[in-house]
């Protein structure tokens, strides 16, 4: 495994290039431009802020601002592992010319469209900057666990970003089965509801691994508390696991790629 | 540092044909299937076939090594192997050095972008780095014949623009070991020229490069050493003129076993009068022999010769039927043999006689042979062009502003009433 890092550390270059073109041609070909990045984050947040009022009526209570704040500071990166995940899965199978007749390492195609979704999340996230200065949210010490809790995110999306990949080279079918998990993921991942709503019962959406993290982002971002480290420390592991058994994964099939695509 | 730039050792690829399973929806059943039936494994064999078949051979630094082979004898599946993008089933393959693969150009082109973003792009996928590329940038550019063009996305690019595009990326990559596939015929004709000229530039500089083509020019060009694949075995490695002699030999072997079509051309050779003869002078008289198998009852046959220049442009044509011998009627088994002679008043250069056979009733083709044989053809004079017309130069005068006159006449047999006729036509009528 270490030649292969090795070799993958030689084509770095590739994969920056990978990356920008990916974001260059998702930026030129839509209209909306810069906008895209922050499309379905918006559609998500809004729908996050009709499933909360709906909660808010059925409880007798008030909407409050921090309800909307929570919603939207987690759709961020639940958006951000949908779009890595939606476009790892098609990235070896659109770029089958190059699979099949140029040789480096292949890891690259999945790598570079997380890396191309963490470039909409970073442009979303200057949206969501602005939207909380404006709310008055405020500012905690808390905020130095952001860096952390998005290279965990990324761990993950790599990980999973290149199962998917691969698994899509050799079944078609693959991407659809992808996109109903894509699709029905939000309603067991603590988007538009908090884990604590759910009171005791919460530690089993816990066990979903993207729940603590998307928990954390909105502890430390919204609620400005510490994240709930044993949680966290558990989707840590799941996500270094799943970047290291998707890589191996990953290269394992590697070999028969060029003549199963 | 070895000097052997590539080496292959008993190498063997297995594919298996016939449907795979590419969807869970097609795996499912299917494994649920296997659970009950145990019979699978006996398919299985005879499913696989090899692509390869124990290739080995060696590539000397800095050696320009083809690799020729009639469709479906493993060229692709080596080319794959080379550039490693597939591994062998059995078998070793060593590379000395960074291997490049100028193989399908333009894979790498993303529609989208401009072509000097392309540019970037697919240099970095041939293993450039960006300073390389940006050191070299204007030189691709420049190569390219595209410098108006290159800030517009490629998707408006005529298809060889592209190809044009392409190959001056691929050209300036420099790699130690080199992969070409069909890609020196792209573009026009002095692109064509240019490119034959990069590549021969790659060659003077040190690198080594395989040629993997059904371009036998290319590789008569270009190699001193030749492999020909067969069905995915190696029939002979050794020097080009030899591999291509064999390589020709084993096509009408191929054709006469070919029984798809009616009747087939199973030979197509040159000679003069005294036998097998490849070399000619200008103005020399050439026959070709023309053997025909018939497979099934064949009426109003008539058989076409015809001559290709280097460029596979058509010369001349002719027939058996336009040449007053009438339509032949073949039986199943029965051959035709027919000889043509031909006075080769052609420029110096390579040459192909082809030949096909066609119903002049009915207009219709029945086999086609082009390129089928080679000859080539030198001449005394210094021209160049397809044909020759002998030319002399009879007279060259030059008239002085000054009063001494100098006259110079070339030589006594210009002042012969016929060369003075066709000199004074040249002076007069041609303007």
């Amino acid at each position: 495994m270490r030649e292969e890092l090795k070799e993958l550390y030689k084509y770095r270059e590739l994969l920056y290039t990978i990356a920008y073109r990916d974001v260059k041609v998702r930026y030129k070909q839509s209209i909306m431009g810069v906008l895209w990045a922050i499309l379905m984050p918006i559609l998500i947040v809004l729908s996050g802020v009709v499933v909360r009022y709906a909660y808010a009526v059925a409880a007798h209570v008030p909407l409050q601002t921090a309800d909307i704040t929570s919603v939207a500071v987690k759709s961020l990166p639940w958006a951000f592992l949908v779009s890595s995940i939606r476009f790892s899965c098609l990235s070896l199978t659109n770029n089958k010319d190059l699979v099949t007749k140029v040789y480096f390492p292949k890891e690259i195609f999945p790598v570079g469209a997380v890396l191309a979704s963490l470039f909409d999340f970073m442009v979303a996230s200057g949206a969501l900057t602005i939207f909380l200065l404006l709310v008055h949210t405020g500012w905690s010490l808390y905020l130095i666990w952001v860096p952390f809790l998005l290279l965990t995110m990324v761990t993950l999306a790599a990980g999973i970003g290149m199962v998917v990949a691969a698994a899509s080279l050799f079944f078609r079918d693959v991407k659809f089965v992808v996109e109903v998990f894509l699709t029905f993921g939000i309603f067991f991942t603590p988007v538009f509801y908090d884990v604590a709503m759910f009171g005791d019962k919460g530690k089993w959406l816990l066990l979903n691994p993207v729940s603590p993290i998307l928990d954390a982002f909105g502890a430390c971002v919204g609620r400005h508390q510490a994240p709930d480290l044993p949680w966290l420390a558990y989707s840590v592991s799941f996500a270094a696991l799943s970047l290291i058994g998707g890589y191996a994964f990953f290269k394992h099939l590697e070999p028969g790629f060029a003549e199963s695509v | 540092m070895s000097d052997i730039a590539v080496r292959m050792e008993r190498v063997f690829k297995k594919f298996r044909k016939g449907e795979m399973y590419n969807s869970l929806r097609d795996l499912v059943p299917a494994l649920t299937g296997r659970m009950f039936r145990q019979r699978e494994l006996n398919d299985r064999d005879k499913r696989e076939f090899w692509a390869l078949e124990d290739v080995s051979f060696e590539v000397k630094r800095g050696e320009a090594f083809g690799i020729i082979g009639p469709n479906g004898a493993g060229k692709s599946t080596m080319l794959k192997v080379l550039s490693r993008v597939m591994k062998p089933t059995r078998g070793a393959l060593h590379v000395n050095g960074k291997v490049s693969a100028m193989i399908e150009l333009a894979a790498g082109f993303h529609q989208d972008l401009t072509g000097r973003e392309n540019i970037y792009l697919y240099g970095s996928i041939m293993g450039m780095s960006k300073r390389e590329i940006t050191s070299k940038f204007d030189d691709i550019v420049d190569f390219s014949g595209l410098a108006e063009f290159i800030d517009t996305p490629v998707k408006r690019y005529s298809s060889g623009m592209y190809a044009r595009l392409g190959f001056a990326v691929a050209s300036h990559v420099n790699p130690d070991v080199l992969l070409v596939d069909e890609v020196l015929s792209v573009g026009d004709a002095l692109f064509q020229r240019k490119s034959v000229e990069r590549m021969r530039k790659i060659i003077q500089n040190g690198a080594t490069v395989l040629f993997v083509s059904h371009n036998l020019k290319t590789v008569a060009d270009f190699c001193s050493h030749t492999l020909l694949l067969d069905h995915g075995h190696p029939v002979t490695i050794g020097s080009t003129p030899d591999t291509i002699t064999q390589y020709m030999s084993l096509l009408q072997q191929h054709r006469a076993e070919d029984q798809s079509r009616p009747v087939v051309i199973t030979k197509v050779t040159a000679r003069d009068a005294a036998g097998p003869c490849h070399r000619f002078h200008s103005g020399q008289k050439a026959r070709i022999d023309v053997e025909v198998l018939a497979h099934e009852p064949c009426s109003k046959l008539a058989v076409v010769l015809y001559l290709l220049d280097q460029n596979y442009y058509p010369l001349f044509a002719t027939s058996t039927e336009r040449l007053g011998h009438g339509n032949v009627m073949l039986n199943p088994g029965d051959t035709l043999q027919c000889t043509f002679e031909v006075q080769l008043n052609l420029g110096p250069g390579v040459y192909y006689p082809s030949a096909n056979l066609f119903r002049y009733e009915s207009q219709q083709w029945f086999d086609s042979w082009e390129a089928a044989e080679t000859i080539y053809v030198c001449s005394h004079e210094d021209i160049t062009g397809p044909v020759n017309c002998f030319p002399k130069v009879i007279r060259q005068e030059v008239h002085r502003g000054d009063l001494r006159e100098a006259k110079s006449h070339l030589s006594d047999k210009s002042e012969t009433p016929e060369n003075l006729g066709s000199a004074a036509n040249r002076g007069r009528d041609c303007p």
